[in-house]
């Protein structure tokens, strides 16, 4: 490891692309490794997120015989997402769409809070970008080691690094594209089948295509995913406001900046000492004394490194820390001494954490609502009713029930608001005839049903009535019902 | 071309050098690589625009190297289709009509067919639900003039009604008015006893005489008709070609013989099995 405390050669890509033309070739960030606080909590969050993705697909969940031993599975030919003892049907898709609004609003209010500390911290480009310059240390050794290696000519030294550096960065890519494809496929038995070559070409295709996506995202293009495909970037300056916490110089305590030897005066000087570890260490290669600016992913390495420094200098710690633009205006007008006190509650916080709170609500109601038993009613409308030879109107419907349940149930149906309607039905799969028929559905399965309602033409209503149909299983209390409307002749 | 290239005195970036009526801007330089990823869908164009049909002329276009063509990959669809399909149709040809509505994959798969060869044949004439229209039977209500069963319905479906097929349901109602056999009066008092066998109007004795004398062969005598001749049920509330006092004279005055084409040689059996099963469930089958 690098054991200066200063580091002369770093220089921000700012200051590098200064004086280029309209085309600027990837000028290759060398981040140094560092120690501190929030380098331990990135290694903790790396950790964490990691193993959750890499092991869930593992963990197994019994549901007998007949269902997959998969606690997380999303079976996409089965048509069933199923989540430990919850399964979800494909028209439950709400409740997939119902996480992604909670992830943006929690997003949100996590950006309006401590800026961008899903980009720093959490990011899967962040994460495993970290894992791969954590391998790339190994292997090449930290900043200048590297920087030594890239300017020296070819050897077989440099050879046997490289293609040791890269495979180890494939070998991880592949076992991140596995592990997607586990989310879809039984995973003990699929990771079997990709290495005797027995897996399907849908396996192989998503496989190839995400270890590819890791190895060019997290090994080649970095910071230049943030800096210029990643969308998020450019609009989450709609969430900051000065009150939101982010990686801040203190410009008015750092300036003027200058070298410091020790034992000489602080007098007229900043705490800056003008180190440059701040951006030796930089993820994405940028100089944070130039201010806020779109790079910055606010992963806090910058904080770690100026920590150390000022601990060697004997200065006051937290030249660079999280705080907020008012705070360091306060600071920047009245010295040290001012301070614009942080509010993390204020109204653009109350709205997101509101969104939050009303959508976790809807679907925690629509989730712990949700029945094993459904009913869809469908009319016919071509025509919209039929007169019978002896002038009774009878309306045509088709009847799903969705029995959610792993057995098979025998549904009594019944019709509410019209009193002297007949029931019919077609369908292979109906015990008895009218209205003490019994319908047959599968275990874990849809039964559709045509259902004839059959009113004399005295009792038949002029134009549309409101009416329920209902359907019920006593053996296991299966209840569920749907509105629908009966149509007469309009007299 | 660039005029003066400066320094931003805000942002510590050079300018592009161009200016728009004061207005300039900054120059912020794209990767490299993004330009190449540029120039390599530049390329991709190119070389897929050899391979497959791409450019347009007057009356041709290029048929690219491949040779590929979207009606040759639909066809190859409808083909795997038709190959996956073969297995259900197979099985609905060896089954008896009364035995697939037993079997719930095969009822539901011949419900399904069905419906989809009803869409393709059947809808212009009988419409899209099988209500039908003035002149063109009603399939979902409960009268039948040739027999409601699924067997009755398949015959009608496979021969046809009124057509040169030799099984063809033949019958043929006199054109009472126009050849003369009855005046315009008797008619008219014959059309006053058929709506009085529905409980409309008020028949007279000479309606009633004319009736029995020239109707009851095919129509019975109570007027409710013969499924064998296609004589319709002339009692209930369904007429096929208006219940009217004015379309009962005149489709007694000059006769209506309505007809069908036989599918026999159009559609192959299985899919008129489909169809009748089809017809069957929609409401009216017996």
């Amino acid at each position: 490891m690098d054991v200066r405390v200063q580091d002369d050669d770093a220089v921000s890509l700012r200051t590098q692309k200064a004086e280029l033309p309209l085309y600027v070739t990837r000028i290759k960030v060398y981040p140094r490794a560092i120690t501190g606080l929030w380098r331990r909590v990135k290694w903790a969050v790396l950790v964490l997120l990691l193993g959750i993705y890499y092991l869930v697909p593992w963990l197994r969940w019994d549901r007998g015989p007949d269902a997959p031993s998969q606690a997380i599975l999303i079976d996409l030919d089965g048509r069933r997402g199923w989540f430990f003892d919850v399964v979800i049907w494909p028209q439950e898709i709400y409740f997939v769409t119902g996480f992604l609004i909670l992830g943006a609003f929690g997003l949100f209010f996590a950006s309006s809070l401590f800026g961008r500390v899903w980009c720093g911290f959490t990011c899967p480009q962040t994460v495993w970008t970290d894992l791969y310059m954590m391998v790339e240390r190994l292997i090449e050794g930290d900043r200048n080691e590297r920087m030594r290696l890239d300017r020296q000519p070819m050897s077989a030294g440099k050879a046997a690094r490289k293609t040791l550096k890269h495979a180890a960065w494939l070998a991880i890519a592949a076992a991140t594209g596995g592990a997607w494809v586990f989310y879809f496929v039984d995973a003990p038995t699929t990771l079997v089948k990709i290495f005797r070559g027995a897996a399907s070409m849908e396996v192989y295709a998503f496989v190839g295509l995400f270890t590819a996506t890791t190895y060019v995202l997290a090994g080649w293009a970095r910071e230049q995913v943030c800096t210029y495909m990643c969308p998020w970037p450019r609009f989450q300056a709609a969430m900051l406001d000065e009150q939101s916490l982010i990686v801040t110089y203190q410009k008015w305590r750092g300036e003027p900046r200058g070298k410091h030897k020790a034992g000489d005066s602080w007098e007229g000087k900043g705490d800056c000492v003008d180190c440059r570890l701040c951006i030796a260490v930089c993820p994405t290669g940028i100089d944070i004394r130039d201010g806020q600016q779109i790079e910055c992913i606010g992963c806090g390495l910058c904080i770690d490194a100026c920590t150390q420094t000022m601990e060697k200098v004997g200065r006051p710690l937290d030249l660079i820390r999280w705080d907020t633009l008012a705070d360091q205006q306060a600071k920047e007008k009245g010295g040290s001494t001012a301070a614009a006190r942080w509010r993390p509650v204020r109204p653009r916080t109350l709205l997101y954490a509101g969104l939050l709170c009303i959508v976790a609500a809807v679907m925690s109601v629509a989730f712990f609502l949700r029945t094993d038993t459904e009913l869809t009613v469908q009319r016919d409308r071509s025509p919209n009713f039929v007169r019978l030879s002896n002038g009774d109107i009878r309306n045509s419907y088709t009847v799903k029930i969705l029995n959610k349940r792993r057995l098979e149930q025998h549904f009594q149906i019944a019709l509410e608001g019209l009193p002297s309607a007949a029931l019919g039905f077609v369908g292979a799969e109906v015990e008895g005839s009218g209205n003490a028929a019994r319908l047959t559905v599968h275990p874990d399965a849809v039964g559709t049903f045509r259902v004839f309602v059959t009113v004399p033409a005295a009792a038949a209503p002029v134009g549309s009535k409101s009416i329920t149909f209902a359907v019920r299983e006593d053996a296991h209390g299966s209840r569920a019902s749907h509105d629908a409307v009966f149509v007469g002749p309009a007299r | 071309m660039p005029t003066k290239i400066e320094k931003d005195t805000l942002s510590g970036q050079n300018t592009t050098g161009h200016e728009w009526d004061g207005v300039k801007e900054l120059n912020t330089p794209l990767p490299t690589w993004w330009v190449y990823t540029f120039y390599a869908c530049i390329a991709f164009g190119i070389v897929y625009s050899a391979l497959y049909p791409a450019w347009p002329w007057l009356n041709w276009h290029s048929k690219g190297l491949l040779g590929y063509s979207s009606r040759v990959e639909l066809k190859q669809e409808l083909d795997a289709q038709a190959k996956a399909r073969a297995a259900f149709v197979d099985r609905i040809r060896a089954t008896p009509l009364a035995d697939i509505k037993k079997n719930p994959e095969l009822f539901n798969f011949a419900v399904a067919g069905g419906r989809s060869a009803f869409q393709t044949n059947c809808m212009q004439c009988h419409g899209a639900g099988g209500a039908g229209s003035k002149g063109f039977p009603n399939l979902v209500d409960d009268d039948w003039m040739w027999g409601g069963s699924v067997d009755q319905i398949y015959t009608t479906i496979q021969h046809g009604i009124r057509n040169a097929d030799d099984k063809s349901r033949q019958s043929m109602m006199p054109r009472f008015g126009v050849d003369g056999m009855l005046t315009s009066a008797q008619v008219a008092a014959v059309t006053d006893y058929v709506l009085s066998l529905s409980g409309k109007g008020k028949a007279t004795p000479e309606g009633a005489k004319i009736f029995q004398e020239q109707c009851v062969a095919c129509h019975k005598a109570d007027g409710k008709g013969n499924q064998e001749l296609g004589a319709p049920n002339l009692t209930d509330g369904i007429w096929l070609y208006g219940g009217d006092r004015d379309s009962i004279y005149r489709s007694i005055f000059y006769a209506r013989n309505g007809s069908m084409p036989a599918w026999s040689g159009r559609l192959d059996e299985a899919t008129m099995k489909m169809l009748a099963i089809y017809v069957h469930s929609l409401g009216g089958g017996r």
